[in-house]
């Protein structure tokens, strides 16, 4: 009975789509906090936002940008039978997603080593809006590492199974739904960019 | 071979580890029936409590974390999940003539997240530094400074909140693509149309309370500042994103409801439902313009007044799509054969009180009145009157509907009748008092009250008496059914809708044969449905 259920694409699709409008929610949310205290306190935002290495950002872009590339080749690759391609694009997508987390790690340890973390001495001597403004960009980006972090062992996972014959063409909505939940956690990253990054 | 028969190894683990979306409902109803006797109880000794007007039995500290446990449990634990955890499981796929739900899976790992939501909010109460004592709504600063168990609490609701979403999804899925051959949009029931539009709610709003609890885990443990004013942050948008959820949240409690109280009052009238496409695009209707009253609770915090106004509006706008089901129902009882069973007299009791409890919340909307009666004993009354007056009965009507289809066992309705009597008039004099007290200045979540408060809250607490005493009649009626009541037969009520097709109980796989729909629901006097 299962087996004839989990078979209907169109609904798997469906369920991840309304999956994503969840996560748009979640982060909407943050974004509305955002828009109302960059309202409340702009000039601090601009400041704050200065302390931000705008160069490991884009690079980061770029990164998770040329890993969506990947996974929707790696698609591509499965839906046209190239089991060997597929399963390449999506551990590199994977890979990919490895090394924005850790140039996510080394920006984060840089604030910590000056000092700039939730609640150190230094955020709350600052004037009000721009500790704020790091709150915000902990807790932001941070939530947007947890997913980049799911999205990479997803991936690992989707990869292995490609490998294995497991996801293959015809049978490869796994494989469709995680590239959906990539893009999403790409896109989500575009917006975070302008906003902490290239703010001031 | 039905589905309540010993499958496999039998035991618990084949509960537990079900897919069959019947099973899974009767894991929510057995453990959402648990918490909701527990947050009962725990109403009950507040209105103890109030025998005396000081100090008396409870302390105030303890006061404090027994209404927000109350809140909590009776809010995230029964009301939110009540109707579509227990009959949306059991009854969407049947009543669109499929096997199952779109994801089997996902549907037991909803209950499961339930599972260990409902655990971890009982562990907050008896761990760490104490129950939690900000009321249900964990507004700032208060939840950041108190130092009781808020955090685990607050994860608590983030886990079940999740359970909610991922129902929602597999319901909105399931409804896409499971009707079976013939069902189109405009034949499903009407309890299904209630589901799909909750199912939309809880897919689009509860991330935001889900973000918005996660940010008070985080001010607490590190101190971002968000909600902060000394970090430039404000606590007012708490509010807004607590209530940007909460307020469709109510409508999560009560669409579904009224989905319920849609199948029952067709089948005990004998009557098509009047203005089938009226009832399905109001619960469409509902939960698109209650995504956005939510600052209506809000009209005491310091709002411009232009908000103000406008979310006045809106709230008032939002009775329309609630007072068409009402009307509906209500031309639906029109020249009707009524068979006045337990179930459709308790649905009748839906509406009576979900009308007082709708109009009262009109009156709330209306700027004026609100300030007088913001956070008074009259918006305790009020809220009263939907979620228990209103989901709170229907859960039952929808129960004692049901109820042979599920368990294959008829109960006798005598008890339930007696039980409606003492719950009818408990309620009222309850929860009536309190829109008084409220209305004559009787702040809420208060532990003791002035002198004159004293004989509306003695009559409060009698009515609770009665209230309990009724539903442990009907709870009481229902176990002894489930041990001994007669036989069910498939259809006891002259349903007309698909559920009535199959044996009572089901079969595990519901359909031997996929049904084939070939008209419209409620066709009891088909010339009359034009």
């Amino acid at each position: 009975m299962s087996e004839a259920v989990h078979s209907d694409y169109q609904g798997a699709k469906i369920g991840m789509w309304l999956f994503l409008f969840t996560e748009l929610m979640l982060f909407g949310g943050l974004f509305l906090l955002y828009s109302a205290y960059r309202m409340l306190h702009p000039e601090e935002f601009h400041h704050a936002s200065q302390e931000l290495n705008a160069v490991i950002g884009v690079a980061n872009t770029l990164v998770l940008l040329t890993s969506s590339l990947f996974i929707a080749m790696a698609l591509t690759a499965v839906q046209q039978g190239r089991h060997e391609a597929g399963g390449r694009w999506a551990a590199l997508c994977a890979g990919l997603g490895g090394l924005f987390l850790v140039n996510k790690g080394f920006e984060w340890a840089a604030k910590f080593h000056h000092g700039i973390y939730p609640g150190s001495s230094l955020v709350k001597a600052m004037p009000p809006g721009e500790g704020l403004f790091f709150g915000l960009y902990f807790t932001m980006t941070g939530l947007h590492a947890l997913h980049v972090l799911i999205g990479v062992i997803l991936l690992a996972v989707v990869a292995l199974l490609v490998k294995r014959g497991r996801v293959r063409q015809g049978d490869c909505v796994l494989l469709e739904n995680s590239g959906l939940y990539w893009h999403l956690v790409d896109v989500i990253w575009i917006f975070l960019l302008p906003l902490f990054y290239l703010a001031a | 071979m039905s589905y309540l028969d010993r499958q496999g190894q039998g035991g618990l683990s084949s509960w537990i580890f079900s897919t069959d979306h019947k099973r899974v409902s009767l894991l929510y109803l057995t453990l959402m029936t648990v918490f909701f006797w527990v947050a009962v109880g725990i109403g009950i000794a507040m209105r103890l409590k109030h025998l005396s007007g000081s100090d008396f039995l409870i302390s105030a500290r303890t006061y404090n974390a027994l209404f927000t446990v109350h809140g909590v449990i009776m809010v995230f634990l029964f009301v939110i999940p009540g109707l579509p955890a227990v009959f949306g499981n059991f009854f969407l796929p049947v009543l669109i003539g499929a096997k199952d739900v779109s994801f089997p899976r996902l549907n037991l790992l909803s209950w499961w997240l339930f599972l260990t939501g409902a655990c971890l909010a009982l562990l907050s109460l008896f761990t760490g530094p104490g129950a939690p004592d900000t009321g249900w709504t964990f507004y700032v600063p208060f939840s950041l400074r108190t130092g009781t168990n808020v955090s685990l609490a607050v994860f608590a609701a983030f886990v079940l909140g999740f359970s909610s979403i991922l129902t929602g999804i597999n319901f909105i899925t399931t409804v896409h693509r499971m009707r079976c051959e013939g069902m189109t949009w405009h034949r499903m029931p009407l309890f299904v149309w209630a589901i799909y539009s909750t199912g939309w709610i809880q897919v689009l709003a509860t991330p935001i309370i889900g973000i918005t609890l996660l940010l008070v885990i985080l001010e607490r443990a590190f101190g971002i500042g968000v909600f902060d004013p000394a970090r430039g942050g404000d606590p007012v948008l708490y509010q807004h994103l607590f209530w940007i959820y909460s307020h469709p949240a109510v409508y999560i409690m009560i669409v579904p409801a009224m989905g319920a109280i849609t199948e029952i009052i067709p089948t005990f009238a004998r009557r098509c439902i009047f203005g089938y496409k009226a009832i399905a695009y109001s619960s469409l209707a509902i939960a698109g313009l209650g995504s956005l009253v939510w600052a209506h609770h809000m009209f005491t915090s310091g709002m411009a007044d232009l908000a103000n106004i406008i979310f006045s509006l809106l709230t008032f706008l939002v009775a329309v799509p609630s007072a068409i089901k009402v009307f509906n129902w209500t031309a639906t009882l029109y020249k009707g054969s009524t068979d006045m069973q337990p179930a459709m007299l308790y649905a009748l009791t839906f509406v009576f009180l979900f009308a007082i409890g709708g109009l009262t919340g009109v009156m709330q909307g209306a700027l004026g009145l609100n300030v007088h009666l913001h956070d008074t004993y009259w918006i305790v009354g009020h809220f009263h009157y939907v979620m228990f007056g209103g989901t709170g009965f229907a859960f039952f009507a929808a129960l004692l509907y049901w109820f042979p289809k599920m368990f294959g066992r008829q109960y006798d309705p005598k008890p339930a009748y007696a039980a409606w009597v003492l719950m009818f008039l408990g309620f009222n004099m309850l929860y009536g008092s309190f829109m008084v007290l409220g209305y004559m200045g009787m702040p809420r979540r208060y532990f003791a009250h002035l002198p004159q408060f004293h004989s509306l809250h003695l009559a409060a607490t009698i009515g609770s008496w009665a209230l309990v005493s009724g539903l442990a009649v009907l709870f009481g009626n229902f176990l002894i059914a489930l041990k001994r009541g007669a036989p069910a037969e498939s259809n006891p009520w002259g349903g007309k809708t698909l559920e009535w097709t199959l044996p009572s109980p089901p079969a595990a796989e519901n359909f031997h044969t996929p049904p084939v729909v070939t008209e419209a629901p409620y066709s009891y006097n088909p010339k009359a449905r034009a």
